[in-house]
């Protein structure tokens, strides 16, 4: 399928280039919806695959790239079901997003992730699968999980301690703290930070540079150098959920869902 | 190095331009959030263009609590 229009996601194969366009307001939140299509494209991937050299990931919608898990649909799922049930859903729903992102983290060609506005949670987390960050000088970085009593569930902490030094993992976790993009280069996780409204064109002039080179090659040099921490994924879904029983996570998810405050990120 | 009033005037001229409102609309004791008419994601807009305007690191959780342009002067004085 090298066309695909969803509600929450499309993507088009096109002269060797794969692009993923994420646009389901307000800001590409990751729920249910967003996670089906995104399994659609996981599935479509093992075929697209050999007819590319690149995948880009991005936004249309102006507020971002991604603002990460849809915290409204977790929490007022969670509240519909009994504790027990709950959990099993919340396992379930990581699960199965850790299976696309794996799946993308491991594709054989390049991965791009062309990224402006906010990359938080859910949505670092997928620009973290990708082999390369391109962002807009006003992009944005965060991990707000600790402020709701939870950690990052969908491969974020083994991800960055792949990519950072740890003291830099540290301060993006134990602090909850944004990142701007320029910082995020400083610290070598950005590539390449853009001019504002200029990340997806230059996203395509890298894929056109990628191009050139022997797929097979290029595929063989990228598992060499990038492994997939299995075990620690696994591990981080179990932290995750052992920590969702607590009744500060409840709180936080409520807090945060009934919030009209303008900076509902902050505790 | 600027004085807190020399900065809180920069960001008030950067708040004015960037959001399109008039400077003379603008005072240190206004929210920011009323005045400017702006939400969460535009809030972290305003801070990444103070961050490259002055040149720091500005952590969001600084900024909890402000919503007036003063005290939002002062806390970037203070990564002077």
């Amino acid at each position: 399928m090298n066309h695909f229009q969803g509600d929450s996601l499309s993507w088009d194969l096109k002269d060797g280039v794969i692009e993923l366009a994420l646009h389901r307001a307000p800001c590409n939140e990751l729920g249910s919806l967003t996670l089906d299509e995104f399994e659609k494209f996981a599935n479509a991937l093992k075929n697209l695959a050999p007819e590319a050299h690149a995948l880009i990931i991005y936004s249309t919608l102006p507020s971002g790239f991604c603002a990460g898990a849809d915290l409204r649909e977790l929490y007022h799922r969670s509240q519909q079901m009994a504790k027990d049930e709950a959990i099993k859903g919340v396992r379930e729903f990581l699960e199965r997003t850790h299976r696309v992102l794996n799946a993308i983290d491991a594709a054989p060609l390049t991965t791009i992730a062309a990224v402006h506005g906010v990359a938080f949670g859910g949505g670092f987390e997928l620009a973290l699968v990708c082999d390369l960050i391109i962002a807009d000088k006003m992009a944005r970085f965060c991990f707000p999980e600790l402020r709701l009593g939870l950690i990052p569930g969908f491969g974020g902490i083994p991800r960055l301690k792949r990519d950072l030094g740890n003291s830099v993992v540290r301060d993006l976790l134990l602090t909850g703290r944004s990142f701007n993009a320029t910082k995020m280069q400083s610290v070598g996780l950005v590539s390449q930070v853009v001019a504002e409204g200029e990340v997806l064109k230059l996203a395509r002039v890298t894929a056109a540079q990628i191009g050139k080179f022997d797929r097979h090659t290029a595929s063989a040099a990228k598992q060499f150098i990038k492994p997939i921490p299995y075990e620690e994924l696994r591990r981080e879904i179990d932290i995750f959920c052992e920590l969702f029983t607590r009744p500060s996570v409840e709180a936080g998810l409520r807090k945060f869902t009934e919030s009209t405050d303008a900076q509902p990120y902050l505790p | 190095m600027p004085t807190t009033d020399q900065t809180l005037e920069e960001i008030l001229s950067l708040a004015a331009s960037h959001f399109k409102v008039p400077r003379e609309k603008l005072s240190a004791d206004d929210d920011f959030f009323k005045t400017l008419g702006i939400d969460s994601l535009q809030t972290l807009d305003l801070l990444t263009r103070l961050e490259h305007h002055f040149q720091i690191e500005l952590p969001d959780y600084d900024l909890q609590g402000v919503s007036d342009f003063r005290t939002l002067a002062n806390r970037i004085q203070a990564r002077l």
